[in-house]
């Protein structure tokens, strides 16, 4: 395991796992499609307006999973200053901000037809928009501070601190009155949905979580290449002015 | 295609987000990832390189040194 903490094993690693997971992404992200639209039935009381939670949820999920990968790899950086680690945490904040926008939005089409309103500020909705702008405030963070061990410092601070809002979404809609519904999956008891609804959900889930991890690597890749570049180029400068 | 009932309009627009907003960031990151891989592939070429990098044509074998022989008593 932390052999693959090498960023020379990690991009070895990564070219070849690419290719199969593209593959294996658009296959899962494509049969999921089919089950959305063509075999999983309209819901009892929402209707066909369920089709919107094949996307909204796992979007959902994806923001919060982004978002603690982050606040872990932050703790990998703070206290061993892994360089692996810095790269993680600043390249999966994109990706899961990306979804956090997409669980904001889809949540909004999904309640516009069931709850009458787009937008109510209850402790979900509100929570899950609070983890949206620490995603954009840790890509700025990262975008203003030019030297990349400070900046990977503040904003592994910023990560860990705004961790604590994660567990507030998940439990929001326990803790206080919401419009949102109560955990129907991940609950005590079982799912309350119906395996009809449920396998194209778990089908989307799988697709969305592997368009992650695969985006992810591609993303790492790039960073890891980029501060090599920016290396390279310091020594060819200071090569240069000692000739 | 199926029949999405009163509300298709916003079941359409949820998917058409998230295809978009899905497809726009795959298309940054792949592109950001071939730009890093060309100015790398370009830096290489003009032999500014890592010193741990693996060159294209493995050097030739240096000779061993001969070893120094202890002077016989």
């Amino acid at each position: 395991m932390w052999s693959l903490a090498n960023p020379t094993r990690f991009l070895e690693l990564a070219d070849r796992l690419i290719p199969w997971l593209a593959g294996l992404t658009f296959l899962l992200l494509g049969v999921g499609l089919y089950l959305s639209f063509f075999v999983a039935p309209p819901d009892y009381q929402q209707g066909e307006t369920v089709k919107i939670m094949f996307v909204h949820v796992p979007a959902a999920w994806l923001a919060m999973f982004g978002y603690t990968l982050i606040a872990i790899a932050s703790i990998g950086s703070l206290i061993w200053r892994h360089p692996l680690a810095d790269v993680a945490a600043k390249t999966a904040a994109p990706i899961g901000a990306t979804f956090c926008f997409l669980a904001l939005v889809t949540g909004s089409l999904w309640g516009k037809p069931m709850w009458g309103t787009y937008w109510v500020w209850d402790a979900r909705l509100t929570s899950m928009l609070v983890l949206f702008l620490l995603y954009l405030g840790l890509i700025a963070l990262w975008q203003s501070i030019e030297e990349p061990g400070r900046a990977g410092r503040a904003a592994a601070i910023l990560a860990i601190v705004g961790f604590i809002n994660v567990p507030i979404i998940k439990f929001s809609v326990e803790w206080w009155n919401t419009l949102h519904q109560p955990a129907s999956i991940f609950r005590m008891g079982g799912p309350t949905i119906d395996p009809s609804l449920l396998t194209p959900l778990f089908v989307m889930a799988a697709g969305f979580t592997l368009l992650f991890v695969l985006l992810h690597l591609i993303a790492m890749r790039a960073e890891i290449l980029r501060r090599r570049v920016q290396a390279l180029r310091q020594v060819h400068v200071e090569r240069a002015a000692s000739a | 295609m199926p029949d999405l009932g009163p509300h298709a309009a916003f079941i359409w627009a949820a998917y058409a987000v998230t295809f978009i907003a899905v497809a726009a960031l795959i298309v940054f990151i792949v592109q950001d990832d071939r730009r890093q891989r060309q100015l790398l592939a370009d830096l290489e070429r003009k032999g500014i390189r890592r010193r741990s990098a693996k060159p294209d044509d493995p050097p030739k074998p240096r000779q061993a040194k001969p070893r120094a022989r202890k002077p016989k008593p």
